[in-house]
């Protein structure tokens, strides 16, 4: 016999996998479109740290001269990233998930605590049911974030016809510039989860995928019965 | 919400034949998902066509296109400001169609199905009601510049030599074609986007007569497009029910571009 955790309902699984072409294709159709007026760069005085993009980065990636392409692109995968995060935060709320991804008032103490373990700095992590305080931030943020995606979209799309919502966002380059900066904070989510879900292993991997993790029966006691969920190991796979 | 509203995880316990064959499954379902996003990749990229773009996403961006007017009215306004707001130097991109001097006979030619060319001068034009506008122009390209035009409403011209209908008909023709006097630069406008109130005949920049880089003696003015579609020094209008051939929509661009 083996001891399963159900982690993933399927809906999630779906939304997650569908989710990644998707976005990668904004992502990569945003950089055509960027490509066209690229003026963002971290500077301090006239000393430029880091430039959004430099050239290399843009040849490397054959992304010049592509602006006409990446409309195009842009503005039919928006419609599917737009969809699927419509369905993905309605499932959540109504199927009850959010209470797994909704951050409370312990969240933001468990992510430092998460993150001194995950640095080393610390013996041992924090207990959690399904997502660490970390992981309730990281994933509730990105939840967030995609809205802000789709509205800042949006402000720049019909910036006519939608003004109240330009306005509200700080204007046309404003709203621009925050589309943008999302986009960076996407890229940074994707590189550290990535990391985290090495880390993590591969029974947590594949949990996004079957939908359930098998934990080891030397931790987790066999005959069910009334929990007290301070005294249920930590989950031994953090993502 | 406290800590111990999160509900725990089902749990279960399975055999291990049952959960390897769960594995495989949910792993199969998988590869085959993962084939979809490859496949819709190799079919749009190797898809026919349509002046430069594929033809499915033109197709969605028509779509989008449908959507955007059967949701939008004339009464969405494009912003403005205060005239000292305006940059003093508007920015200058583009010289399609304006890259011989300008020809001191300018006339604008408008067509009349059925009937002569209207020609008409530029004093013709500025006899209309003047309206001065200080809005943030936006490129395709991504900047935008806050700049002030003076000119006539497309509409209260349109109106007033009684172009743009059918016959003796107030139905108005789907289209307003528009292109520079040497053809090289030409532009197409769907006709609720050219009665827009905030569409002009640009004849001022700043209080000015327009320079010849900006599109001398008479451009068009429409906030309610990127910049590609303002065209500079108009030649001639015409109209039509099909889509007046537009340089950019030629060249990969989405054709109704309307912000």
């Amino acid at each position: 016999m083996k001891h399963v955790l159900h982690k993933h309902p399927l809906a999630i699984r779906w939304f997650h996998w569908i989710n990644f072409p998707v976005l990668l294709v904004m992502i990569w159709s945003g950089l055509l479109i960027y490509w066209a007026y690229d003026p963002y760069k971290i500077s301090v005085g006239n000393f430029t740290i880091l430039s959004f993009f430099p050239d290399g980065f843009y040849k490397f990636l054959h992304v010049p001269f592509r602006l006409a392409e990446g409309m195009a692109w842009h503005w039919v995968f928006m419609w599917l990233f737009i969809l699927n995060g419509i369905l993905y935060i309605g499932y959540t709320f109504i199927s009850g998930e959010w209470r797994h991804l909704v951050p409370d008032q312990t969240s933001f103490r468990e992510a430092i605590e998460v993150t001194l373990y995950d640095l080393g700095l610390r013996k041992t992590q924090p207990p959690f049911i399904k997502y660490n305080g970390a992981q309730k931030i990281a994933y509730f943020s990105i939840l967030l974030m995609g809205i802000g995606s789709a509205l800042t979209g949006f402000a720049i799309y019909k910036p006519t016809q939608l003004s109240w919502l330009t306005s509200l966002l700080g204007g046309y380059a404003a709203a621009r510039l925050e589309h943008f900066i999302l986009t960076v904070g996407y890229v940074l989510f994707f590189g550290i989860h990535i990391v985290q879900v090495v880390r993590a292993g591969w029974r947590n991997f594949q949990s996004m995928v079957t939908g359930f993790e098998a934990v080891e029966p030397a931790i987790v006691p066999d005959e069910p019965g009334p929990t007290n969920i301070d005294s249920l190991p930590p989950n031994p796979l953090p993502a | 919400m406290s800590k111990l509203s999160e509900p725990q995880l089902p749990k279960s316990d399975l055999p291990e034949s049952v959960v390897r064959r769960r594995t495989l499954k949910a792993f199969g379902w998988f590869a085959l998902a993962a084939v979809v996003p490859v496949g819709v990749y190799e079919w749009l990229t190797h898809s026919a066509q349509s002046a430069h773009m594929r033809k499915p996403l033109r197709r969605v961006l028509d779509t989008n296109a449908r959507i955007a007017k059967s949701l939008f009215s004339n009464n969405g306004l494009v912003p403005t400001f205060d005239v000292e707001y305006a940059a003093k130097n508007a920015r200058v991109n583009g010289h399609y169609g304006i890259k011989t001097p300008v020809d001191a006979a300018w006339q604008l030619q408008v067509d009349r199905p059925g009937e002569e060319p209207l020609l008409l001068s530029l004093d013709d034009i500025k006899a209309l009601p003047k309206h001065e506008m200080v809005y943030d122009f936006k490129c395709i390209e991504g900047w935008s510049q806050v700049q002030h035009w003076g000119g006539a409403r497309l509409s209260d011209f349109l109106a007033k030599y009684q172009l743009g209908t059918k016959g003796n008909t107030d139905e108005y023709y789907a289209y307003v074609g528009l292109e520079t006097p040497d053809k090289a630069y030409y532009v197409g406008i769907d006709m609720p986007s050219a009665q827009h109130p905030q569409t002009l005949l640009a004849y001022e920049l700043n209080g000015q007569p327009i320079s010849a880089l900006h599109g001398a003696p008479l451009r068009l003015i429409i906030p309610v497009k990127y910049g590609v579609k303002n065209l500079k020094r108009i030649g001639r209008i015409f109209f039509a029910d099909e889509r007046p051939r537009d340089f950019w929509a030629e060249r990969g661009y989405d054709y109704y571009i309307g912000l």
